[in-house]
């Protein structure tokens, strides 16, 4: 119970390796007894030659690698625009009272639409290439960025910006060189979840309305009945999930040694 | 009053309501009790970490193909999809709960010579119950989340089905009485879970 908690390194290694060992019998076993046919579940093995098969080979009109590229630049693109708009936004949210009311309830009525609610829309205005799942990453970076900003903004020791008030610092200097630095931590975990929710909703944006695309790759792979190209996308997209999410955890690493200097 | 897409408005917010509902209830409980578990023993742990590791980076609106290739496009497969969606949050939160218990509360159960199951009943569940309710709110969101989507890519009820029959007539009025719709019964079942955390945690109040 409480006690006997800690586990000596050959017993961690044991049963992780036995929870391992267990994910990837159970999963090899019903392939071999046949509970599950073929089609439906294929071996662990045989999805991992799929993946690095479609790699080189393409599927529905695309190789792996240029169905990520095509995937990545639209998540980069949706990103960026919740990130050039949500921390502008919620810095001058967090500066002036107007601002903040004039925002705040136009706002908080959008965010409880899902991010995925707003595909009909976005292939109705923009299409299917970029410019519709562009709205729809959009949709679901854009909140973390402007309450995280907000948030690390209102925060602000008043001190701070009375002081550069009174030397005679303007709206646009408060914002970029007092709010902006001391909101920096709370606005990258914001760029943390929101890249999370952002990648997200490009997935179900592809699987509903693209032309390329990871997503797309797997609704194409679903409606050959091939499981293996869809598990294949899975990979991809958790690596590319976890990719993004190191890269922004390095950022924060970065940006809390930056402030101690 | 004629209906859209083959229900009415109201039977399209029970339907999706309803398959919310399940696979929330189903999958949070199961993963609030995996997840205190992992965080009462380490063995567990060490045994599900693992697994766990590997398929959390996948989103859960990326186990929709796979999912309508195992089940079709009927409440199964958006029941198993929810599943996944509720599952993980359930988990991270409960056992990261359990682990915020701070020391001498346990050894002081402990020394007291406290039954494993009131050990369990007294100190580890009251004791993680903020940040399973943090876990809840968020499993309920992503359930949500996926559901719509699910309904999106396949249905024949449910308000996603609407959100894709307006898209295909390119009818706007009807988006955004679907969006509208999505909104309204997401806020209205967040509301209830936020009755239940205060019912559940009186002294939080």
């Amino acid at each position: 119970m409480a006690h006997r908690d800690r586990l000596n390194q050959g017993e961690f290694v044991l049963w992780t390796g036995l929870g391992i060992a267990s994910f990837i019998g159970v999963w090899y076993l019903s392939v071999l007894l046949g509970f599950v046919p073929k089609q439906f579940l294929p071996a662990p093995h045989e999805v991992l030659l799929k993946f690095i098969h479609l790699i080189n080979e393409p599927f529905s009109g695309y190789t792996l690698l240029a169905h990520i590229a095509s995937s990545f630049q639209r998540f980069l693109y949706g990103f960026l625009l919740a990130v050039a708009i949500g921390i502008p936004l919620g810095l001058l949210m967090a500066l002036s009272r107007f601002a903040n009311q004039l925002i705040t309830p136009f706002f908080e009525s959008i965010r409880f639409v899902a991010p995925i609610a707003w595909v009909p829309f976005a292939a109705l205005w923009f299409g299917t290439g970029i410019g519709g799942p562009v709205l729809v990453i959009f949709m679901g970076a854009f909140p973390p960025v402007l309450i995280n900003t907000y948030r690390g903004a209102i925060h602000v020791d008043k001190k701070y910006l009375e002081a550069a008030r009174m030397l005679g610092a303007g709206k646009l200097r408060l914002m970029t060189e007092v709010l902006f630095p001391a909101a920096i931590p709370s606005i990258i975990a914001g760029l943390r979840i929101s890249a999370g929710l952002g990648w997200q909703s490009l997935v179900g944006a592809e699987l509903i309305v693209a032309s390329s695309g990871v997503g797309y790759m797997m609704v194409k792979g679903q409606a050959s009945i091939q499981t293996d190209i869809v598990m294949s996308g899975m990979i991809a997209i958790g690596l590319i999930g976890l990719f993004i999410d190191v890269l922004l955890r390095q950022a924060e690493k970065f940006a809390v040694h930056y402030r101690e200097i | 009053m004629q209906g859209y897409g083959n229900g009415k408005l109201y039977q399209h917010v029970l339907q999706s309501m309803m398959l919310v509902t399940t696979g929330f209830l189903v999958s949070s409980s199961l993963g609030i009790l995996l997840g205190i578990l992992m965080g009462a023993n380490k063995k567990i742990e060490a045994f599900v970490n693992p697994i766990f590791l590997t398929l959390r980076p996948i989103p859960p609106l990326a186990w929709i193909p796979l999912a309508i290739v195992w089940l079709g496009l009927g409440n199964s497969a958006k029941v198993m999809v929810i599943y996944v969606a509720a599952f993980v949050p359930a988990v991270i939160n409960s056992f990261t709960g359990v682990r915020s218990i701070e020391m001498p509360q346990r050894e002081a159960a402990a020394m007291l010579g406290i039954s494993r199951f009131a050990y369990y009943r007294e100190v580890l569940i009251p004791g993680a119950l903020p940040l399973i309710f943090t876990g809840l709110r968020l499993s309920l969101q992503a359930s949500w989340t996926t559901l719509v989507a699910a309904e999106l890519v396949g249905a024949t009820l449910g308000l996603g089905s609407i959100l894709n029959q307006a898209a295909q007539d390119i009818n706007p009025a009807m988006i955004l009485v679907g969006m509208i719709s999505v909104a309204i019964s997401g806020w209205l079942m967040t509301q209830i879970l936020a009755k239940a955390e205060r019912y559940a945690m009186p002294w939080r109040a």
